[in-house]
């Protein structure tokens, strides 16, 4: 079996535990002075990778975990959380603060990067928190032509180069078998991931993290898409008291929906 | 702890498309062990001008933290229950060797950092009973490494960064106090080994320490040539099933959760090269790391102290009463505001000492009076704030702040800590007194 060169993109985003405001533009949410990590599915997927490495998983072992992200310079916080977590290197392609990149972008970068660093499995989070888009790991499986396995509960690795993914469907789980190389994006259930320690931290510090910009790849950031307005979800109206069963038949009935 | 950590998920759900129950499920399995952090957006810290290296020691950290919520202390400060896998969750991250070199194992940071690492413990919730059950080991280390023998250090420093062994201070004695130098707490050579005999008090985390830091006399007050010189620092094993070795815990008011004992040796027998350093060299020793805890010290009230007036903050923002917040109320607010500059004020000065104390070792224009006076004062300083913060802290609660159910009033009971140790506020006063104002001493 080839020895894996793994890619793990990871995205800066809000924290998950933080309630994002529209901004007063309604351009999109507001990002100043808000706390921000790393994509909760993009966690896991460096977990895995760090695990199929440490728990010798696949027959040809793991070569190199390179973790890449497209943001603005503080992604390099995440980019440094990935190393303390265990990935080998890291690339940052700088992007403006405030500039997005719509999914399509993203994924033909990851496809040149794929290329560059001779990549043979790609494991990304199956979609950002921020706006949950859900298309990168499908688009990039397309732009190379590689199979891929999508909300991946569990990972296997057989002989000649095959891959063996458990995901996780609506109502159950789906089993999938494909050849290196491939594509898998990662679900909650996969793992848990880790807690960098104090010394890995200091020992991220020193690992390899490359600077390019859009253009090293020969790519501009091209809108396909056009944000006319991003409004707060309508206040909810609080529901109705019954007092009893009966009560909750009519209330039904009246409604139309027995 | 699993199940009140879960609901911190909640918001991620909010963002979720996908099947919502499948989430739920896996939020539910992961949550248990690693839910994300949750004191440091609520902080009231302003934490600009902080050092990158601080603030992800800050953010790990208090990841760690947010496994032992505060029911967690609470339970343990009511049942004294030592609270055994925090100590180990520190160890297992390697937060234990913050301030030790690399070449022991250590990360090779500095008090700065430490501080800063136990401030946080302190504001996850953890308040004084988390700080003191790490403290002594990341700080009563501290002389082991600069002094220890190479072979000494093989052979303890790794055992305490892992977390196999605990680590207790033994200084204080019950007929000493403050005057250090006067204890009597005597280690007498015989042969390969030294019989030790005599009483320490308030030595935390004793009950559950397998090594201790002792300061013990080798020469009588009387023929030791000066003062200074009649004591000497070793590491022993603390043994508890020896005879010649008995504790006795001491009820006390705040921090229950971690033992302070009063120790009993009698003709304790431990290897002599235990001794760490030169006999008699033990005070220099120990003084080398006074400075430094004073602003680990300072970081941990300041931690109380923040973690209190967030907690009284949030409180006066949702308390209705005469149907309006009583935050709106310039009584509860303004003692909160006051609070709030004070800990920030307290912060500057605590983070000031530290830097002093860590840039000492590359810039000798850095006098040892520099930070003496630095770090004698933030301990001061901070302990004030963190003691009005928790007071106000229990007061803006109204009868709600004598409830446990409200952490408020373990934290004003633990307050009182870093005001009486490790040093009082009169000798600090003293020591500024003398040092900064050129007045003469007093005693």
């Amino acid at each position: 079996m080839s020895a894996l060169r793994i890619l793990v993109p990871v995205k800066r985003v809000i924290d998950y535990a933080v309630k994002p405001r529209v901004n007063k533009a309604q351009t999109g949410v507001e990002t100043a002075g808000v706390k921000h990590s790393m994509n909760p599915f993009d966690d896991l997927s460096v977990e895995e990778s760090v695990r199929i490495r440490e728990k010798k998983r696949a027959p040809g072992g793991v070569e190199d975990i390179c973790a890449f992200s497209a943001g603005p310079s503080k992604a390099q916080e995440i980019l440094r959380t990935a190393l303390a977590m265990g990935a080998d290197r890291a690339v940052h392609v700088e992007i403006k603060d405030g500039e997005e990149l719509e999914p399509l972008t993203v994924a033909k970068l990851l496809k040149k990067s794929v290329e560059e660093q001779k990549s043979n499995l790609v494991i990304l989070g199956k979609q950002s928190i921020d706006d949950d888009a859900g298309q990168t790991g499908q688009m990039l499986a397309g732009l190379l032509n590689w199979p891929q396995a999508t909300q991946a509960s569990k990972i296997e690795f057989g002989a000649d180069d095959a891959v063996t993914v458990t995901k996780e469907i609506d109502g159950g789980v789906e089993t999938v078998k494909a050849k290196l190389p491939m594509i898998i994006t990662t679900d909650l259930r996969l793992n848990t991931p880790r807690y960098a320690t104090l010394p890995n931290i200091m020992k991220a510090k020193k690992k390899k993290l490359d600077k390019k910009t859009l253009e090293d790849f020969g790519l501009t950031n091209e809108k396909r898409l056009k944000v006319l307005k991003v409004t707060e979800p309508p206040v909810r109206q609080g529901g109705g008291k019954v007092e009893d069963v009966d009560g909750l038949i009519g209330k039904l009935k009246e409604l139309g929906a027995l | 702890m699993a199940c009140s950590v879960n609901s911190r998920y909640w918001p991620l759900s909010r963002w979720l498309t996908s099947s919502y129950k499948t989430t739920c499920r896996a939020i539910a399995i992961r949550a248990s062990h690693r839910p994300f952090s949750s004191t440091s957006h609520n902080s009231l810290m302003e934490t600009t001008g902080f050092t990158e290296t601080q603030l992800t020691v800050r953010q790990a950290v208090s990841e760690v933290c947010s496994n032992f919520p505060n029911t967690y202390w609470r339970e343990h400060d009511q049942n004294e229950q030592d609270p055994k896998e925090f100590h180990a969750a520190l160890a297992r991250g390697g937060w234990l060797g913050i301030a030790l070199p690399e070449n022991l194992g250590g990360s090779g940071l500095g008090i700065s950092e430490a501080t800063m690492m136990m401030q946080t413990v302190a504001e996850s919730g953890a308040g004084m009973a988390g700080a003191q059950s790490i403290h002594a080991n990341v700080y009563a280390t501290q002389p082991l490494a600069k002094f220890e023998t190479d072979e000494q250090l093989r052979e303890t420093i790794p055992g305490i960064i892992s977390g196999k062994w605990r680590t207790c201070f033994g200084v204080t004695e019950p007929n000493a106090g403050l005057d250090t130098l006067r204890l009597s707490t005597m280690a007498k050579r015989e042969g390969d080994e030294y019989v030790i005999s005599g009483q320490k008090i308030w030595t935390t985390c004793g009950q559950v320490a397998s090594k201790m830091i002792l300061l013990a006399r080798t020469t009588p007050y009387e023929e030791a040539q000066r003062p200074s010189e009649g004591l000497s620092l070793f590491c022993i094993d603390l043994d508890r099933t020896q005879p010649s070795l008995s504790m006795r815990k001491i009820k006390k008011m705040g921090g229950r959760a971690v033992d302070a004992n009063e120790v009993f040796f009698d003709n304790y027998r431990t290897p002599a090269n235990t001794l760490i350093g030169k006999e008699g060299q033990g005070f220099k020793i120990v003084l080398h790391g006074m400075n430094a805890e004073r602003c680990l010290l300072a970081g941990e009230a300041l931690g109380l102290g923040y973690a209190a007036l967030t907690r009284a903050a949030s409180y006066a923002r949702e308390r209705i009463v005469f149907q309006r917040p009583i935050g709106m109320n310039q009584g509860v607010a303004h003692p909160l505001a006051d609070a709030y500059m004070h800990l920030e004020a307290a912060k500057l000065a605590t983070y000031h000492a530290a830097r002093l104390y860590d840039a000492s070792k590359t810039d000798s224009s850095i006098t040892q009076k520099a930070i003496g006076v630095a770090a004698n004062s933030a301990k001061y300083l901070a302990a004030e704030a963190a003691f009005v913060a928790c007071e106000r802290a229990v007061l803006a609660h109204g009868g709600m702040g004598y409830a446990a159910e409200y952490d408020v009033e373990r934290w004003f009971r633990e307050c009182l800590v870093p005001r009486l140790a490790p040093v009082s506020r009169e000798m600090i006063l003293n020591y500024v007194g003398e040092k900064a104002l050129g007045l003469p001493k007093s005693y």
